[in-house]
């Protein structure tokens, strides 16, 4: 049964009420049955943000496709609407149909950020279930979480009935028949279902596992039944090319983020980034077909009127041909079709590559070098050369951009004062470059705190105080002020705290969670309601140490709270890899180079799928092939096809 | 070729917004009629410059959450004709649900703009709870009072207005399910006069429920005619599904 009846009184009195009504371009409305499984994909922040998550729109299509399930989708209600929502006594509801959420059987969360999880803990309870697992009933709602986050599922491990690790194009079918048998049978025992879906290869049930602790420290995490595993390994679609989703992707009625079509060219990155987590869980790297890449984008232009296209992955300039794709991207359609690759490397060719799919406007680039002396990018092994960014610079500037915008992280182990006051040499220094060929050259560094993230090399690592990592900010912000041209943001070093504490929390910071939602801490990834004092008084009201789980360094032969998932890396390959960082020995990208086995591929015997034996043209980051002699030219003209006017170099 | 020689065709359409894209806005719209010229393929004409995009000319704003059968929009096109039965065809199955083309013409050059043109608009309100008797001493009361005076904020200013002479019509319609409907006629020049202003203005006692602009007019010459049969050019007047 519809909701719509009521939630049109309570839509005239809320803002943004396009984000609740659902209508885009490519939904479904599918027809519920009892035995069909009924799927409620949730993505807990507003719906501007959620609606273009990829994950959740393929997930989405391939439900749908089949003929056991159902699938819709329901996002986070803002503050307002929540108000309105509990004041009027109106549920969770599926933007789709508009079905409360109570007429779902799974209730299954993206989670992409640590900061969302209260926002968690609310969806769940304005669903109607219990926030704890353990007090659901058998008929509750069964709760499930797949994304990034689930690499530490430990902090909602109490709230969570299942998570999934990795790549969920197939594990989502396979947990779908386990329910679909459970509610064919009439849903006896949630226990039951439980058991079964643990045993669905990639699926972690946290309430089937004893977690030991002595004092502060954690002793071990073991499973309670002999059919349950010791360690959850991650799936890994092995050829994205099986999996051409989303066919359909959904176009909003409201302005979203992303708002464009998005194609994946590939998953995984190999680069080797030490504190990058996204590339780690995700190896190996998987291209895409580049002629399947070229259906995608003419199909998905045609469907959904779109005149922008993203070729979206870690580090697009690295896909195999990305110029002939980019070429055809562009020539494809009636109109004027833009191209956006949101991940650009750091080197000249990337800088022709832009230069080739903005035509007409130059406004900004971005590049992340990440540190800003070269002995600290060794240590976080993004292995760009001094000569690569003032190559993309110079060569930026002169073929007609006048902004840049260069992203650090501080707080990085090992730092020195000198690393940080690196950043704004490098920065003064493009803006040196600007001034040959623009009046008024502007760089603006965006600075962010480190916050040490699972299965990287950088897990052991004592993530920054607040307090150092401000007298980091207002160091380099004092150093550059008076530097014309150069501008700075940061990002609050409370925020990264907070993040700390659930990025390698223990099952225990379950429990600050769920105090801050209870006080009505939600969205507390948007700046306007974080509220930093009260996790700060959650963790000491619940004899938290806000020392032990962000700041403190982790011994090798400590249990770490998520030792008992896998990303298929091996524990000694993390740590060889974090003393090499110590030591400042960087890593060759494994795609172009022998295999050094991390585990990634060994383990789940898989391996690269990459078009190309060679690295891209140009740029000597990380591909531990520089050609001998190797000069970043001054200015790259790319010759591609189509490249039309462009201002002389 | 100058694009001021280029040929154009301005054909302007008539369409309703209707269910649950009623909460979508203005500028949402624009989005949306956008893209889905975009998939027609239609030789729609683009903006000069650096970011090129559709040439479309909206009239008066809807308010975010009513319901319209008489919205228009002008587009230009690049040829030196159109048939506006080819762009209502086209756009059947490319428009979203709740938005539907139900009328067009070819205009003629220099046709006065949508936003200028209009003079009043004709509403269906639904109010909520309302009874026909109760609301009959409401309208009789807004009818005689001799001044309506609302303060508006209009870019950035504040501005104070006497609705009184733009209420053209007020009375009671049928009852629903959920209350009853008030129709009424408000002018729109030279400051639009919206159901709300009129709500705030009166003090209306009741929710309204649905909001929907059920016609669009304009006065020329004693006339009152709908944007379609106003400066269609007689040789190539190409009036569909009007009214």
């Amino acid at each position: 049964m519809s909701l719509w009846p009521e939630l049109e009184l309570v839509l005239p009195d809320v803002s943004k009420p396009a984000r609740y009504i659902g209508g885009e371009g490519g939904m479904v409305e599918p027809e519920h049955h009892p035995s069909k499984v009924a799927w409620l994909l949730a993505y807990p922040d507003t719906y501007e943000i959620g609606l273009p998550n990829q994950g959740l729109q393929i997930l989405y299509e391939i439900l749908n496709e089949r003929d056991d399930a159902v699938a819709e989708r329901a996002y986070a209600p803002w503050v307002d609407m929540e108000a309105e929502m509990r004041a009027a006594g109106l549920p969770l509801f599926s933007v789709d149909t508009h079905r409360r959420a109570a007429d779902f059987d799974v209730l299954a969360f993206n989670l992409s950020a640590e900061l969302v999880y209260t926002n968690v803990l609310n969806c769940i309870d304005l669903a109607g279930a219990p926030v704890r697992a353990e007090r659901r009933a058998d008929s509750d709602l069964l709760i499930g979480a797949g994304g990034h986050c689930t690499y530490n599922p430990e902090p909602l491990a109490d709230f969570v009935d299942f998570f999934v690790l990795g790549d969920g194009e197939e594990a989502v079918s396979e947990i779908n028949a386990v329910v679909r048998d459970w509610k064919r049978a009439g849903k006896k025992s949630r226990q039951a279902v439980l058991r079964e879906l643990a045993t669905v290869e990639g699926v972690y049930v946290p309430s089937l596992y004893d977690v030991a602790y002595d004092g502060p420290a954690l002793v071990s995490i073991t499973p309670r039944f002999a059919d349950v595993p010791a360690v959850v390994e991650k799936r890994t679609v092995a050829d994205l090319a099986a999996w051409p989703y989303p066919k359909h992707q959904l176009v909003p009625l409201t302005e979203v983020v992303h708002d464009r079509l998005n194609v994946e060219v590939f998953r995984g990155c190999t680069r080797g980034c030490r504190f990058c987590q996204a590339g780690m869980i995700t190896r190996p790297v998987r291209e895409r077909p580049a002629e399947q890449v070229r259906t995608m984008v003419a199909d998905g232009l045609a469907r959904s009127g779109y005149d922008e296209v993203a070729l979206t992955s870690l580090s697009t300039a690295d896909f195999s041909g990305i110029e002939e794709v980019v070429s055809a991207t562009m020539d494809c359609g009636a109109g004027e079709v833009s191209v956006s690759l949101p991940s650009l490397r750091v080197d000249a060719f990337t800088v022709g590559l832009a230069a080739q799919i903005q035509r007409a406007r130059r406004t900004g680039l971005t590049f992340a070098p990440e540190a800003g002396s070269w002995r600290m990018r060794q240590v976080i092994n993004k292995l760009i050369d001094e000569r690569d960014l003032y190559g993309a610079v110079e060569s930026a500037f002169s073929q007609g951009w006048r902004r840049m915008k260069l992203y650090f992280l501080t707080g990085l182990p090992t730092e020195t004062d000198e690393d940080t006051l690196a950043i704004g040499e490098l920065a003064r220094n493009c803006v040196d470059l600007g001034r040959a060929h623009t009046k008024n050259p502007s760089v603006t560094v965006s600075l962010g705190g480190f916050v040490p993230k699972p299965f990287t090399p950088f897990q052991w690592f004592g993530q920054n105080t607040v307090s150092e990592l401000q007298r980091k900010i207002f160091l380099l912000r004092d150093d550059i002020k008076r530097n014309r041209g150069v501008q700075m943001k940061w990002h609050d070093p409370k925020a990264s705290m907070v993040e700390g504490i659930a990025s390698r929390g223990d099952r225990r910071i379950g429990r600050v969670i769920e105090e801050v939602w209870r006080q009505g801490g939600t969205f507390q990834e948007w700046s306007e309601h974080f509220d930093y004092d009260r996790w700060t008084q959650a963790m000491e009201r619940n004899g938290l140490s806000v020392d032990w789980y962000v700041h403190r360094h982790r011994t090798e032969d400590e249990v770490l709270p998520w030792d008992h998932v896998s990303a298929g890396l091996h524990k000694d390959f993390l740590w060889q890899d974090w003393r090499d960082a110590l030591n400042e020995v960087g890593l060759e990208d494994c795609r172009w180079t022998p295999c050094y086995d991390c585990g990634a591929c060994t383990g789940y015997s898989i391996e690269h799928i990459v078009a190309s034996a060679v690295p891209p043209a140009g740029g000597s980051q990380g591909t531990g092939q520089v050609p001998a002699g190797y000069q970043p030219p001054a200015a790259v003209a790319v010759q591609l096809s189509g490249s039309g006017t462009r201002a002389s170099s | 070729m100058n694009p001021n020689e280029a040929p154009r065709t301005r054909v302007r359409l008539r369409y309703g917004k209707n269910g649950r894209i009623r909460f979508t806005s203005h500028r949402d719209m624009a989005r949306i009629w956008e893209r889905s010229l975009r998939r027609t393929g239609l030789p729609v004409a683009q903006t000069e410059g650096f970011s090129p995009r559709a040439k479309l000319h909206f009239g008066l704003a809807l308010a975010t959450g009513y319901e319209s059968d008489a919205e228009y929009l002008d587009i230009d096109f690049k040829c030196a004709e159109m048939a506006v039965g080819d762009v209502l065809d086209a756009l059947v199955s490319v428009l979203p649900d709740g938005i539907a083309a139900t009328g067009g013409s070819v205009l003629a050059p220099g046709t006065m703009s949508l936003q200028q043109a209009v003079t009043s608009c004709d509403w269906d309100i639904e109010l909520l709870g309302a009874s026909a008797d109760d609301l009959a001493r409401w309208v009789d009361k807004v009818r005689g009072a001799t001044t309506l005076m609302i303060t508006r904020e209009r870019k950035g200013k504040q501005i104070t207005d006497d609705l009184a002479p733009q209420v053209r019509v007020l009375e009671v319609g049928e009852p629903t399910s959920r209350g009853v409907r008030l129709l009424a006629t408000l002018g729109t020049q030279p400051r639009s006069a919206r159901p709300s202003d009129l709500f705030a203005a009166s003090e209306l006692p009741y929710r309204p429920v649905l909001v929907r602009r059920t016609r669009q007019w304009i006065e020329q010459d004693g006339a009152r005619l709908e944007p379609l049969e106003v400066g269609a050019a007689p040789a190539q007047r190409t009036l569909v599904g009007v009214q």
